[in-house]
């Protein structure tokens, strides 16, 4: 069925698609599988499964969850904050939003290392309470809020900036209070965005190195992530082991994704 | 329930969008707000729900039945206001759109489950959606959509209905008939309404009474005929709909608008179907033009002519009268206005 259009060329930029998706992600991720396939049933499970390798999975996982709820609070403040209201110096704060986006990874690690550290900044004011942030799992916690940031904030500002404000007035008119209005009005009306939001942060905290490995210190069993496993891996030229590993980061990034999207399109089952 | 609003003035910057208002709403009526856009309709019905302050003055109230409720809250004014998009919840269905008012409430005003079934199907079927309660909003058309606003606005119980613009975004024929349907409506419930609108067909069509706003003030207020037949002022007879202009002057009791004009002159308003073409002028009442265009689809006959100034003049006829002289484009005819307005202010279209 061909469809009249003002540029022509479906079939040329469809065949480019194709073919720089196969070329950029399908081509290095099969070749994951294939590395895999090298190793027999026994070795593959003796490197997924060690003692390390798990501690290190729990901590990946658990802390980039975390740090995308928190992202996910804290992002929904910072961009209704720019979108609501007026106030002097508002292109500067909207600026600095993106600056994890712009650092390189590892300039965020040391500078967020230096600040955190007993004697720095942050980290001096924290000791006396008894909290460690550098080289704990806390730290990896503050890497990854910090570089998950952008994600939720750049989401939600399109949808906060379509929301009507005739919408609130409406549910204020029929009696709601503050609270219910943005309980029940507000929130389900950005929830997919603000998810869409999370899994961007959440996505990128799993694959998240440079700025973890500073402040972290790479404690085994405490401090460890799992990209950093991978790289020790490589480092010992163990490629399958490397892959192996690489191997269930993929299926479990891909399974989450699954849930995730699944829920994002239940919440956007009112729009056409 | 009646609504008093006294001395309300707003402004927004150093732009004054209500001047002084002061009106009077009684009990059961269906009221139109009309105006030009940035004639404050919309901010007056704003300022009546709570929706927007207005400028502190001590001789500024609004009552609601003779009781203030300056400083009570929206929620406590009790009053159903339809929004000129609608503002309905997108992410409920048409069924939780209109139980959000009733769903809201707390304490010993709390609604039973089965309760606001009721009320909602019951709201339902006034509007005409059943079987629709399951649809989203995005599922309905712009004239669905309205019906759910309203229903949604009704379901609180309010004192009175506000409704700002609550048919500009509907095409033509589904504006006609939801209209009518809205009359039948109010005639039903005998809810205390207002609705905003730019349309004065809308207005006059509608409404028990219209209150004609402009530059922030209140032009005239009064039933359709009144203001349409007794415009107070050029103002209001060039807005309630179209009027040709004409100078002449007065000489010994009789009107000349013959050219050119000397002496003083005297500006005098005729609406179009108030004119007689002729084909020619024994009595020197008219004056000569020539006919520009007929338009003859429709109802009526409209003919546009040009004056030897090459001034626009709007004529409307009934088609037998049109057929009784044949004119035709090009012809020069005797404009001979039937009824004349002079208002003593001067103004000018």
């Amino acid at each position: 069925m061909k469809k009249h259009s003002v540029l022509p060329g479906f079939g040329l930029t469809f065949g480019i698609t194709l073919a720089y998706l196969s070329l950029i992600v399908l081509l290095p991720l099969s070749l994951i599988v294939l590395n895999t396939a090298s190793m027999s049933f026994a070795d593959f499970l003796k490197a997924i499964g060690s003692k390390q390798v798990i501690a290190s999975y729990k901590l990946t996982f658990g802390a980039s969850l975390l740090a995308a709820t928190i992202n996910g609070i804290f992002g929904f403040i910072v961009a209704w904050t720019l979108i609501r209201y007026k106030f002097p110096g508002k292109r500067i704060i909207d600026a600095i939003v993106d600056m994890p986006f712009a650092m390189p990874t590892a300039v965020s690690g040391i500078a967020l290392t230096a600040i955190c550290a007993k004697n720095g900044w942050v980290g001096s004011l924290l000791v006396p309470f008894g909290i460690k942030i550098a080289y704990t799992q806390l730290g990896v916690l503050v890497a990854l809020i910090f570089i998950g940031l952008p994600f939720v904030v750049r989401t939600l500002q399109p949808t906060l900036e379509d929301l009507d404000k005739e919408v609130e007035e409406a549910a204020a008119s029929l009696g709601a209070t503050k609270f219910q209005t943005f309980w029940y009005v507000i929130v389900p009306s950005v929830l997919p965005a603000l998810m869409t939001g999370f899994t961007l942060a959440f996505a990128r905290a799993l694959g998240e190195y440079g700025s973890v490995v500073f402040i972290s210190g790479n404690l085994p069993m405490k401090t460890e992530i799992t990209p950093l496993l991978i790289v020790m891996k490589l480092e010992q030229y163990d490629y399958a082991g490397a892959t192996a590993i690489a191997m269930v980061m993929l299926i479990a990034s891909f399974v989450l994704m699954f849930f995730i999207n699944l829920s994002q399109w239940y919440a956007r089952r009112f729009s056409n | 329930m009646s609504i008093e609003v006294k001395n309300i003035t707003k402004r927004f910057g150093k732009f004054t969008a209500l001047n002084n208002v002061n009106l009077k709403i009684p009990d059961g009526e269906l009221v139109a707000l009309l105006g030009p856009s940035g004639s404050g309709k919309t901010t007056l019905l704003r300022i009546i729900a709570g929706l927007e302050e207005f400028e502190p003055n001590q001789n500024a109230d609004i009552l609601f039945q003779n009781k203030s409720v300056v400083g009570n809250r929206i929620a406590e004014r009790k009053v159903g206001f339809v929004f000129q998009h609608y503002a309905l919840f997108r992410h409920l269905k048409v069924f939780d759109n209109i139980a959000f008012g009733l769903r809201v409430r707390r304490g010993k005003d709390r609604f039973s489950r089965t309760e606001i079934r009721n009320r909602v199907l019951e709201l339902i079927h006034l509007i005409q959606l059943d079987g629709l309660e399951n649809r989203y909003p995005d599922q309905l058309s712009g004239g669905q959509r309205q019906r759910v606003a309203l229903a949604r606005a009704l379901a609180i119980e309010p004192k009175f209905l506000l409704l700002d613009e609550p048919f500009g975004a509907l095409d033509a024929r589904v504006r006609q008939n939801l209209r009518r349907w809205l009359r039948r409506l109010h005639d039903e419930i005998k809810l205390t309404s207002v609705f905003v609108t730019h349309d004065q067909e809308e207005a006059l069509e509608l409404a028990d009474r219209v209150i004609v706003m402009n530059k922030g003030r209140i032009e005239q207020d009064g039933t359709p005929t009144e203001v349409f037949h007794h415009p107070k002022n050029a103002f209001v007879m060039d807005f309630l709909g179209s009027v040709n202009l004409f100078h002449g002057r007065v000489v010994s009791g009789q009107v000349v608008f013959d050219q050119p004009l000397e002496g003083k002159q005297t500006q005098f308003f005729v609406r179009p179907h108030e004119i007689e073409l002729l084909p020619n002028d024994p009595d020197g009442a008219g004056f000569p033009a020539t006919i520009r265009r007929v338009q003859l689809a429709g109802s009526i006959a409209k003919i546009e002519l040009t004056d030897r100034n090459n001034k626009e003049i709007f004529v409307e006829m009934s088609h037998e009268k049109y057929l009784l002289y044949q004119f035709g484009v090009a012809d020069t005819v005797f404009v001979v206005p039937q009824k004349t307005v002079v208002f003593e202010e001067d103004y000018s279209i």
